[in-house]
């Protein structure tokens, strides 16, 4: 029997894959990779794409696409830590921009959203209103 | 009959209220399953994340040392604190916001005894991010309607402007606030240290190697971290929403035996004024007949 070595994909949602595999093959930060049992300890990033699996005793690899995320082998233990989004420091530096200037808007129409909670508020009282009129008219009926 | 017309209406409407909640009861019983099912979807990346930190932090590797593992210190005084408020987007749901909004009031007036100058606050659900903004906080960046589900990818953005103003040294720490869940009857708000990450929180190593780094040592650990950090607040978000979804179950289903015991009630006092009614009328009736009889 060949030498496998145990294999761990998670992502922060889900646990995605866990077993025992012959080879992995994934897009490293510095060039495709190849790992087999007995590598070496080594910790990278690694870029969107696919992570394949050689499963023992199966003709077919399992292919599993990570938006890129974390690579940490341990002698013994291969750990893929999958991102569930695609991340960049642009991407990220443009999301947490955003939040910013949610945080700063929100700040400003403090007033309008506490009118908005009031209009709410009356709306629910106009509709109770309402369905208590069309119940008395039912009865009447 | 005219008797306990008032009487009726009211069972009525008690009737429908117990309708209701009984149903919100079983969507929440529901949804809870899903969220539970989730929240232990999240652990195992957030164990195996934790491991990796903890051999990172234990590995020698050169000189490097990342902001959030918190070489420097500040002193008890003065400390400058960020806060990652993790509430739900929904009422209904019992005391669980009350309880994590009045453990964090009393903790925030500990930081500023303690000299604490302003308090910033990411918050993550519609409750909490209210209640700062009424309480006049200062919200640097919040996330609300995050449904049943959530996604790293709304959280990204909110977070990394709070991890910013650690690293950039405007805040010194940074704790979350959320709402742990330990079973479906028992919810426990917590507030713990996120950032500068302790020895307690990562745990111990479960051995030490030399790794290889690619393409080095300082961008891995950078980005492990950060992941680090998320997932954990992932982690609370997915907790507090399975909390949220038990303790809404709870709270309607004692709404729903609250207002099946009114009923109850109702009907007896209903009940009494019928009877009341009738023996009035019968001995109405024999009076009438003795008066003409006699």
């Amino acid at each position: 029997m060949a030498m496998t070595i145990h294999v761990d994909v998670v992502s922060a949602e889900e646990s995605i894959f866990s077993g025992l595999v012959e080879f992995v093959a994934l897009p490293g930060e510095a060039g495709e990779l190849g790992i087999l049992p007995g590598h070496m300890p080594l910790i990278t990033r690694i870029r969107p794409g696919a992570v394949r699996l050689k499963l023992p005793q199966q003709d077919a690899d399992e292919l599993i696409f990570v938006a890129g995320g974390l690579l940490e082998v341990q002698p013994g233990l291969v750990t893929v830590l999958a991102d569930t989004a695609i991340r960049g420091k642009d991407l990220d530096e443009a999301k947490a921009a955003e939040a910013k200037q949610r945080a700063e808007e929100a700040l400003v129409n403090r007033g309008s959203e506490m009118d908005y909670a009031r209009a709410q508020a009356e709306l629910a009282e106009a509709v109770a209103q309402l369905a208590a009129i069309q119940k008395l008219r039912k009865h009447n009926h | 009959m005219a008797v306990g017309k008032e009487i009726r209406t009211k069972i009525k409407s008690v009737q429908n209220t117990k309708k209701i909640t009984k149903a919100m009861e079983m969507v929440a019983a529901s949804k809870m399953r899903k969220a539970q099912d989730r929240m232990r979807a999240a652990r195992p990346y957030s164990e195996k994340i934790r491991q990796l930190a903890a051999n990172l932090s234990q590995a020698n590797i050169t000189d490097y040392r990342h902001p959030f593992l918190g070489g420097k210190t500040v002193e008890g005084s003065a400390k400058r604190v960020g806060v990652i408020l993790v509430t739900t987007d929904k009422g209904l749901c019992g005391g669980l916001n009350t309880n994590i909004l009045r453990m964090l009031v009393n903790a925030m007036k500990q930081w500023q005894q303690a000299g604490s100058r302003d308090v910033r606050a990411t918050c993550i659900g519609n409750k909490g991010f209210g209640f700062i903004q009424r309480m006049g906080g200062n919200v640097i960046s919040h996330v609300t309607q995050l449904g049943d589900t959530p996604h790293l990818e709304k959280l990204i953005g909110p977070i990394k402007v709070m991890i910013d103003a650690f690293q950039n040294g405007e805040i010194d720490e940074v704790q979350i606030a959320y709402t742990r869940f330990i079973n479906t009857m028992k919810q426990e708000p917590v507030i713990e240290q996120l950032l500068p990450l302790t020895g307690e929180r990562l745990g111990t190593p479960d051995g030490s190697w030399d790794y290889l780094y690619e393409p080095d040592a300082q961008t891995v650990i950078d980005d492990m971290l950060v992941r680090y950090v998320e997932a954990v607040i992932y982690q609370a978000v997915a907790e507090n929403m399975a909390s949220e979804q038990s303790a809404r179950m709870v709270a309607m289903k004692s709404a729903t035996d609250n207002a099946g015991n009114v009923i109850k009630e109702l009907q007896l006092v209903y009940n009494k004024a019928r009877q009341a009614a009738i023996t009035k009328e019968i001995s109405e009736i024999v009076g009438g007949a003795a008066a003409i009889s006699g």
